[in-house]
């Protein structure tokens, strides 16, 4: 590079006071430039500090947070050497932040445009009627629907995929030299963030402006980056083109990530003893709701009329966008949620909708893992504690006996047996999730209904997850309903995959060739939305507009 | 040495004399067993009875929440002091009437408070995990959702124990309380009042007494959280 870059970090290094008072140093020593007009991607898993450098380039540090050392220059100031009012006068216009939740970012009782706006009449830009009409501009740059009238509504009267477009025209309307987008997309669904994906980066082209984008979904940032950096537990683990990282990464650590990412197709598992024609799950005309009960069914009907069939040791996935009904369809197999119609059969005896009215040796044979792995764990009971109880309510497990099984169940999730007299705090997300699965199985199940149980998980430890899976299954025969909103992890574990849509199924497909076969019009425009390693995939991607004008809720 | 009523602080008397002659210090040291004792035992029925019924209606959820929900609220718009001056009047001020008194004033709020952290609880996952294992309810309340109220409860237990020997001290000021010769602190204040115009100790100590009690049960559950937060292993 000749160009002085615009932003450069030197030797920054950020600490943090832990609650027992004790300094912990979480960025350790990291520098990298950036030059002007230089989409800059911060790439790691929870933990790394990609979102705390972003931040830092601001000047700001979370509470409990401060820059200890090092140096931060962005355009011809120097960040860690001014006063903090000098540097509120530095956001908005030199440097500006893109939130990850741009739903929590806006103020629900003010109108879009006053918020868009702000920062103008904070620094005190240019008049209202010019603010606006920039505004109006930036909205039509972003691609948002009727950008005349938009700015007139408030917040809750547009779509999460058009407030996070809504929260960069805030972001832009100062002209900063640099914007940091700090996961934006993450929390959107897939063709929701395809759009606003394309909107950021042909404004970030047209405006010339440099970003920071942080994530950890390597495939994203393909689409948008220039150069990547690789952080992990605070240290810089790689720099280099996008291109490079992708395809010829240098690190270890930089292909576990890339590893991680192609998950390995699943082979299913054939020359099972039990006969083809016996499912361990039939689903027919399964409907349930929420809401109070008006002549048998409930006020808001969520699932419609679903029908499958999940033979002995096979997987099935459930693919569909958030509000498909996903979990919907596992807590009403599970009895969680009373279905008010339809039959659940259970290695061909008929489930009672209620829990209540179940057997025990039914609700034994059914398990079910939930997403959030830490509220999923008692945080009063010890490791122990939370296996050993399904030991003794289902097996009368006691004492050594059951003292023997944990330990055993430990070593079958691949946690030492130590750890039973830890509690669920002391514990990492993976090693909870772990602990999740150690449980169901405790109950010696045929069936787990896996809710989600990666998605809150980082892509490695996510990963070893599903490898572990495999290995259950090969060894104990279960079969598994994968439910999912990421189609890779579905790929890698499932056999057949259902795709939903509004409550209903709309089609059932081979996983192994999904993007082939799928002929449903959703199905197709929901897998082709699944970003590609492949930097090119974005500008190449080509949807029919009429359908996503029909399924996509942008 | 004489006998002296509302005698002032001596090496013999180290709170002075009461309107008797009698030995504030030892009064007071007598009194603490009525105060402390009456609290404690009313504060430990409104918290256990509101507690219990608290987690059972956020477990149950439906009519019987409802319904105790409702009664207790309407239950709570009674003013405390007035109910128990209707109710000491009507039947008599003996102990058993002055615990149950205390109780009945203070178990609402328990309950409220109890419910409100309870169904909290009730919708996480790991409640729903053990719903969905078959659990019945009192398993659900014993093991799953009281372990984590307890911190909370116990902090709300010192304060509503506070509140119960200020209205306990009101009553007996009022006459009302504990009868003589027996006399917890408000009883003392009470019997001792005439001596505030001669500049007697026998009214300020008392007072002294039940302020220090209330202020330093505050500071204690102020502590405690963190405390129980560490012990929980």
């Amino acid at each position: 590079m000749t160009d002085t870059p615009l932003v450069s970090v030197r030797d920054l290094k950020i600490g943090a006071v832990t609650d027992a008072g004790r300094k912990v140093e979480i960025i350790r020593g990291v520098s990298f430039d950036i030059a002007p007009g230089e989409i800059l991607a911060l790439i790691g898993e929870s933990g790394s500090g990609k979102t705390t450098i972003a931040l830092s380039l601001m000047g700001h540090a979370r509470s409990g947070c401060s820059i200890d050392g090092g140096n931060i220059r962005v355009g011809t100031h120097d960040v860690t050497a001014m006063s903090e009012t000098a540097r509120a006068g530095l956001r908005g216009t030199e440097v500006s932040y893109v939130p990850q939740s741009a739903a929590a970012a806006f103020n629900p009782s003010k109108r879009i445009m006053d918020q868009v706006i702000e920062i103008t009449a904070i620094h005190k830009l240019m008049p209202r009627a010019q603010a606006e009409a920039q505004a109006r501009d930036l909205f039509r740059a972003l691609a948002l629907p009727d950008p005349d009238q938009i700015g007139r509504r408030y917040p809750h009267q547009v779509s999460g995929g058009q407030l996070q477009r809504l929260s960069a025209a805030m972001a832009l309307i100062g002209d900063p030299k640099l914007v940091i987008f700090d996961e934006p997309t993450t929390a959107l669904d897939v063709t929701t963030q395809i759009e606003v994906l394309r909107a950021f980066r042909s404004v970030m082209e047209k405006t010339g402006m440099a970003g920071v984008y942080v994530s950890h979904d390597l495939a994203v940032v393909a689409q948008i980056a220039d150069r990547i950096v690789v952080l992990k537990n605070g240290e810089i683990q790689e720099v280099g083109t996008t291109g490079q990282i992708l395809h010829a990464p240098r690190h270890h650590y930089t292909k576990e990530l890339l590893a991680a990412f192609e998950p390995v197709p699943h082979v299913p598992a054939g020359g099972r003893d039990a006969p083809e024609d016996q499912a361990v799950l039939e689903v027919s005309g399964l409907c349930a709701g929420y809401g109070a009960l008006v002549n048998g069914e409930p006020r808001a009907k969520v699932l419609q009329n679903v029908n499958f069939r999940l033979e002995r040791g096979r997987n099935l996935g459930v693919i569909g966008e958030s509000g498909s009904g996903k979990s919907t369809l596992a807590r009403a197999i599970a009895g969680i949620l009373p279905a008010y119609r339809g039959k659940v059969l259970l290695d061909g005896q008929k489930l009672e909708p209620a829990l209540h009215a179940r057997r025990k040796e039914d609700l034994r044979r059914a398990q079910i893992v939930f997403q959030l792995a830490d509220t999923a764990l008692n945080p009063a009971h010890s490791i122990g504690t939370i296996i050993g109880r399904p030991l003794n309510f289902y097996h009368g497990l006691r004492g050594a006996k059951r003292e023997a099984r944990v330990a055993e169940l430990l070593d079958m999730v691949r946690l030492p047996a130590a750890l039973r007299h830890r509690l669920p705090s002391e514990l990492s997300g993976g090693q909870k999730q772990r602990v999740n699965l150690a449980r169901a199985l405790a109950a010696e199940p045929d069936l787990i209904l896996c809710d989600e149980i990666t998605s809150a998980l980082d892509t490695v430890v996510a990963a070893a997850i599903l490898d572990l899976l495999k290995e259950l299954q090969g060894e104990l025969g279960l079969s598994y309903m994968f439910i999912s909103h990421d189609l890779s992890t579905v790929e890698a574990i499932c056999d057949d995959v259902l795709v939903m849509y509004k409550g209903e199924v709309v089609e059932a497909l081979p996983a192994a060739r999904m993007s082939s076969e799928a002929t449903h019009p959703y199905s197709r425009l929901l897998i082709s939305s699944v970003p590609q390693l492949d930097p090119g995939w974005l500008t190449g991607l080509e949807q029919d507009p009429e359908l996503v004008a029909a399924f996509a809720q942008r | 040495m004489g006998w002296d009523y509302f005698g002032p602080m001596s090496g013999e008397f180290w709170m002075g004399t009461d309107y008797l002659g009698r030995d504030i210090l030892s009064r007071i040291l007598m009194g603490a067993r009525f105060t402390v004792g009456i609290a404690l035992a009313a504060v430990t029925l409104a918290v256990a009875i509101g507690v219990v019924l608290g987690m059972i209606a956020a477990v149950l959820g439906g009519w019987f929440d409802t319904l105790l929900s409702r009664l207790l609220d309407a239950f709570n718009g009674i003013p405390s002091l007035l109910f128990g001056l209707v109710v000491v009047a009507a039947v008599g001020s003996s102990i058993p009437v002055l615990i149950l008194t205390l109780t009945a004033i203070y178990m609402p709020g328990s309950f409220r408070f109890a419910r409100a952290l309870a169904v909290n609880i009730n919708t996480m996952d790991f409640v729903t995990v053990a719903r969905a294992r078959g659990e019945g309810t009192a398993y659900l309340i014993t093991r799953e959702i009281f372990p984590n109220i307890l911190g909370p409860v116990l902090a709300d237990l010192g304060l509503r124990f506070v509140f119960i020997v200020l209205v306990l001290s009101g009553l007996s000021f009022l006459g009302l309380g504990v009868q003589p010769p027996n006399a917890d602190w408000g009883a003392l204040v009470r019997e001792n009042i005439e001596g505030l115009s001669l500049g007697a100790p026998a009214v300020v100590f008392p007072s002294i007494a039940i302020a220090s009690l209330t202020i330093s049960v505050n500071m204690f559950i102020d502590n405690l959280p963190t405390r129980i937060r560490d012990r929980s292993d």
